[in-house]
């Protein structure tokens, strides 16, 4: 398919100009680099519940943030700092199919609401365990060695790795059995139970995938921010905006959650420089005009259509019929 | 003939509703058996007792010599107990190719997506949907939906079929035409239940018909005898119905 194969290309250019900062830009560009990697491996692992099985979570943030609480916690306790990463992520995704287990029975808005409440009741014991998490103090990370070029570079190249290998299984999943199976229950869960597919299973396997790579991801901030507390880990905020990046690059699509992440960080990154006090609100005007006019994403967009309208417009210099509709 | 799916004493309440009350019967292997009854005499709960949709309150289902009673619907599926909805149910936005191949991928014998394909190919040629094959389900008319829910389920290879009116909502042509294809999938040897509202239908198909009223058993037996009998007449034939039948029995 050469569709697909220009949109890999794409991708691999992307993924070259991210890594190619260290090199080519200031520590400012590398951290939005960081940030763009960070972001589109979450998406990429939100699409696994929200895009490919059409349960819209919310819980993002509490497998980030138990993510950054294992390492953290781990590497304090003399684990080495990427066995405290494997260890934070084997340990988000066993709880995500403990979770998973119970949540799913939930639908539609029920299972959203669920799903964030799981956020808020994470956030409340790490912040009440003060014994072992430091409560609302929070926690100090060993820091990484070295300059902090070397620093970001090293988080840069970890981070892009994860999106990598969230890309990898995405690929995987969509091509093989698990895949078409989550689509079955996106479409109608009655006929997927039906025509033989252990629904429960599949569910869980999803909701286990969408933790996994946030769990890896958390623990890498943790140890490249030094610092983490219950607020910063566990915001609301981060599990509202992995949705909608995966939502505006177009979810349940392959590469709809990197295109997704890449802009909507990229808008973030110029409102803010811009907008200084407007920014979210500005933010929050372009997510409503998003989900109205693109519910589908950026990548269903038909751009021949749009192309042979925007042409035949300026030909005839007034507004053609279609354009009018 | 060996027996192939036995109820014994199935029973299931909503609530203070007895929806299926004690109903025992068996099958036997490449039957086709009608079960008939008025709106709400519990068919549908008894498909969804069978199938695992619903757990059972009181009773046992057994399935080819092994209790099924507590199966799951995904089970029923993949041990050959395959059901058409009433309200057909396809994949929407999948293709009808797409939508066969779930049901051969996960219900059927292939292990992988081309042996799926492949398989899915030939139950659509089987019901006449090949030159749809890459459309999308949702676009399908009401006569090809059925069909399209026929081969989603015989594509998971079932030897128990039940289908739940598959000839509701169709024209006297279309069902000449399911009816025929119905024929045809008994002749490959699946066990058929039909459930069916069309008398005429389920008396000039089934070998053998079971009525069911209020969730109980009323009746059970071959065509002929059931229309005759008296309880049969009284809670869903109407003694019109019944004579003209004998009559046009009588003359054919």
């Amino acid at each position: 398919m050469p569709r697909r194969a220009l949109a890999l290309i794409g991708l691999a250019a992307w993924i070259g100009l991210l890594a190619a900062t260290p090199w080519i830009a200031d520590n400012y560009t590398v951290r939005v680099a960081i940030t763009i990697a960070m972001f589109s491996a979450m998406a990429l692992s939100w699409n696994f519940i929200g895009g490919f099985t059409g349960y819209p979570s919310f819980s993002t943030a509490a497998f980030f943030g138990i993510g950054c609480y294992v390492g953290a916690l781990a590497q304090r306790n003399g684990v080495p700092m990427v066995l405290a990463w494997t260890l934070a992520t084997v340990s988000v995704a066993l709880f995500a199919a403990a979770l998973g287990a119970i949540i799913l029975r939930l639908k539609g808005h029920y299972f959203a609401i669920g799903s964030i409440a799981v956020v808020e009741v994470v956030r409340l014991i790490v912040s009440s365990w003060g014994s072992v998490t430091g409560g609302g103090d929070g926690l100090n990370v060993p820091l990484l060695q070295g300059s902090p070029d070397w620093v970001a570079a090293k988080v840069l190249y970890v981070m892009l790795a994860i999106m990598l290998a969230a890309f990898a299984a995405t690929v995987l999943v969509d091509r093989g059995r698990l895949g078409f199976g989550l689509r079955c229950i996106n479409q109608n869960e009655d006929a997927a139970d039906m025509v033989g597919i252990d629904t429960t299973r599949f569910k869980i396997a999803a909701y286990a995938l969408s933790a996994l790579f946030c769990g890896t991801v958390g623990a890498v901030y943790a140890s490249w921010v030094g610092y983490i507390d219950p607020t910063d880990s566990f915001s609301i905020l981060l599990t509202v905006k992995v949705p909608v990046m995966a939502l505006l690059g177009g979810a349940g699509t392959v590469f709809g959650p990197v295109v997704g992440a890449g802009v909507f960080v990229l808008l973030e990154e110029f409102f803010w420089a811009n907008f200084l006090e407007w920014n979210r609100a500005i933010l929050g005007g372009i997510i409503v005009f998003l989900i109205f006019f693109l519910p589908g994403g950026i990548l269903r967009l038909d751009y021949r259509r749009l192309l042979r309208r925007t042409l035949r417009q300026r030909e005839t210099g007034q507004k053609s019929p279609e354009a009018a509709e | 003939m060996s027996e192939i799916l036995r109820l014994e004493r199935v029973s299931k309440a909503f609530g203070g509703i007895r929806a299926v009350s004690n109903v025992s019967f068996d099958l036997s292997e490449g039957e086709i058996v009608g079960l008939i009854g008025p709106n709400g005499a519990g068919k549908t709960t008894l498909v969804n007792l069978i199938t695992g949709v619903h757990p059972l309150t009181a009773g046992k289902v057994v399935f080819t010599g092994q209790d099924v009673t507590r199966q799951k619907p995904y089970q029923a599926a993949r041990r050959g107990l395959a059901r058409t909805f009433q309200i057909v149910q396809p994949f929407p936005q999948m293709t009808v190719l797409e939508n066969v191949a779930a049901g051969a991928l996960f219900g059927g014998a292939p292990d992988t997506m081309a042996g799926a394909l492949a398989e899915a190919r030939r139950e659509l040629d089987f019901v006449g949907l090949a030159r749809l094959a890459d459309t999308p389900a949702a676009s399908l008319t009401l006569p090809n939906r059925k069909r399209l829910e026929l081969a989603k389920s015989l594509a998971m290879r079932p030897k128990v079929l039940l289908l739940d009116e598959v000839n509701a909502g169709l024209n006297s042509a279309e069902i000449d035409g399911a009816l025929d294809l119905i024929r045809q999938i008994a002749a490959r040897g699946i066990t058929i239940v039909i459930i069916e509202h069309l008398m005429k239908v389920v008396l000039s198909i089934s070998e053998r018909i079971l009525v069911l009223h209020h969730g109980e058993l009323i009746a059970e037996g071959e065509p002929r005898a059931v229309v005759e009998d008296e309880r049969v007449i009284e809670a869903y034939l109407g003694a019109k119905f019944a004579a003209r039948f004998k009559q046009e029995t009588a003359g054919a």
